[in-house]
């Protein structure tokens, strides 16, 4: 079947591929809120979440249907198209990273070699990048479309925040690229499968600064600056009612979703479960087994993440500046030297 | 008409309303973003010309940092339409004659140009956009302005670390 000289078969594949991945993010970031507050009960020795359902599982779903249920309020003095724009936008730039991650091997159906991978792109990781340099635009945009001095504060901080620390998390990112040697998260993966150790023993300091990077490009505490209740009313979502502040409150849990996805197929290994010789099964029940590990390893950061929310006290925004330009910037500088001499050396 | 040819003009067109509506936005932030989905188009254009670094850098660079740092300035002015002084319609016109006249003289340039006569533009082929390529000429052909460029970046980056220091 080709229209337009284009393989159908491909586009319904990846279209599929796209709606699964989708939408199993969605229902993860949901549960994950759910593990959020347990979690946070559990570290406050609490009961967390337990009347809705067994163990308060069906928790989630009534949090979203209430707010869906919930009035939908536009103010007078906002802007409102951008004020519409802003939640969608932070939802859509923390949705598209999942393009580029290998979510497995590969698998056979219906007589089809499929990739588990939407886009392997030569470019994954500036592609990642540049998705991580888009989210700041939802925060900024739904920000200042409030029409309130705290959103616009809010706004103005998380722009500040995000610029300075992707320029460490780039000169991290940079290291390890220097000893990869591909920008293809799917040959990143590839080359710790088949190679004898993950890149995190090669890369020790350089997955640190990412690791703490990506915790403020996420906005999680300690670096949730942009929402600090206490000095911000709430921040850039605080006109924000009803689903609009849900997509806000969503998109936060799918950036923390796939930046664990990020640093897990960079660092850890991705889809490798180690000590186990995938050749020993079915190639189709190998690459389950894969995507099963890779998301075991993303929990588990979703996890991390968590526990540091409720163990660290939010950082001040002087020392959230310091910490970024005085420590990280130096420290992944310093790591990049370190790791070309090393190269060098090796040569 | 084919698929590129099709996606061609359509990005084309994407472009060409985008930045036609960065002009006539009345509100600053308005026309900010506007110009940030011209780089979306422009990048769009990288990739059918086979040039996906270029592609890619253009939006981290452009749309992800510079356009931040304009939409930053422009809240932090507050600048509001309705309290601007609107310039007068002679100066809007004289304006407009002498962008136009611009455009012509550089579009004329560019059709004159002997290295360019006779060539057609290479779409979905050809490999110097790709980055082993492309690192291969950087390191090799342009290896020396290639290093003093970097060296100059980084030491505007310490630079800015150490006047944050004092």
């Amino acid at each position: 079947m080709t229209i337009l000289a284009l393989d159908w078969g491909l586009i319904i594949e990846k279209l599929i591929m796209i709606a699964i991945v989708v939408f199993a993010s969605l229902g993860i970031a949901l549960y994950t809120t759910f593990g959020e507050r347990k979690v946070a009960a559990i570290l406050q020795d609490r009961p967390g979440p337990s009347r809705a359902g067994p163990f308060g599982l069906l928790q989630p779903l009534a949090d979203g249907l209430k707010l869906i249920m919930k009035e939908e309020i536009i103010p007078n003095a906002a802007n409102k198209w951008l004020f519409i724009l802003g939640p969608g936008l932070a939802m859509t730039a923390s949705l598209m990273t999942c393009a580029v991650i290998p979510w497995g091997s590969a698998i056979d159906v219906f007589g089809r070699h499929v990739e588990l991978q939407i886009a392997d792109v030569n470019i994954g990781i500036l592609y990642v990048f540049a998705v991580v340099s888009m989210g700041v635009y939802g925060i900024m945009i739904g920000g200042w479309a409030s029409n309130n001095k705290f959103s616009l504060m809010s706004a103005l901080r998380a722009a500040s925040q995000a610029i300075s620390y992707e320029l460490a998390m780039g000169l991290a990112l940079i290291a390890l690229l220097m000893t990869t040697g591909s920008l293809s998260l799917k040959n990143i993966v590839e080359q710790q499968v088949q190679g004898p150790w993950w890149n995190i023993v090669y890369q020790p300091l350089g997955f640190l600064i990412f690791f703490i990077t990506a915790m403020a490009e996420c906005n999680r505490t300690p670096f949730d600056l942009p929402e600090a209740e206490n000095e911000l009313n709430f921040g850039y979502h605080q006109e924000y009612s009803s689903m609009k502040l849900g997509f806000y409150l969503f998109a936060e849990y799918i950036n923390m979703i796939m930046s664990s996805a990020i640093m897990a197929s960079m660092y850890f290994g991705g889809y490798d479960l180690p000590f186990f010789n995938e050749a020993s099964v079915a190639p189709n029940i190998a690459a389950m087994i894969g995507v099963g590990t890779l998301l075991i390893k993303i929990v588990l950061f979703i996890f991390l993440f968590m526990w540091i929310r409720w163990t660290i006290p939010r950082f001040r925004y002087d020392q959230l500046m310091g910490l970024g330009w005085k420590t990280l910037i130096p420290l992944a500088l310093f790591n990049m030297l370190l790791t070309g001499a090393v190269i060098l050396a090796k040569l | 008409m084919n698929t590129l040819e099709i996606l061609f003009y359509a990005l084309s067109a994407f472009a060409i309303v985008s930045a036609i509506m960065v002009l006539v936005s009345k509100n600053p932030i308005h026309s900010v973003l506007w110009l940030i989905l011209v780089f979306f188009a422009i990048s769009g254009h990288y990739i059918i010309l086979n040039a996906q670094f270029l592609a890619i850098v253009n939006i981290i660079v452009y749309a992800g940092a510079i356009m931040v740092l304009f939409l930053f300035v422009i809240m932090l002015m507050n600048v509001q339409s309705d309290k601007e002084p609107q310039k007068k319609l002679l100066i809007k016109f004289i304006g407009v004659l002498s962008g136009g006249s611009l455009l012509i003289l550089l579009i004329a340039l560019v059709k004159q140009t002997a290295q360019l006569e006779g060539k057609q533009v290479l779409m979905k082929e050809g490999t110097i956009g790709l980055i082993h390529p492309l690192g291969k000429a950087l390191f090799n052909d342009y290896v020396l302005p290639f290093e003093i460029s970097s060296v100059l970046f980084l030491s505007a980056m310490v630079g800015a670390v150490i006047i944050g220091k004092k």
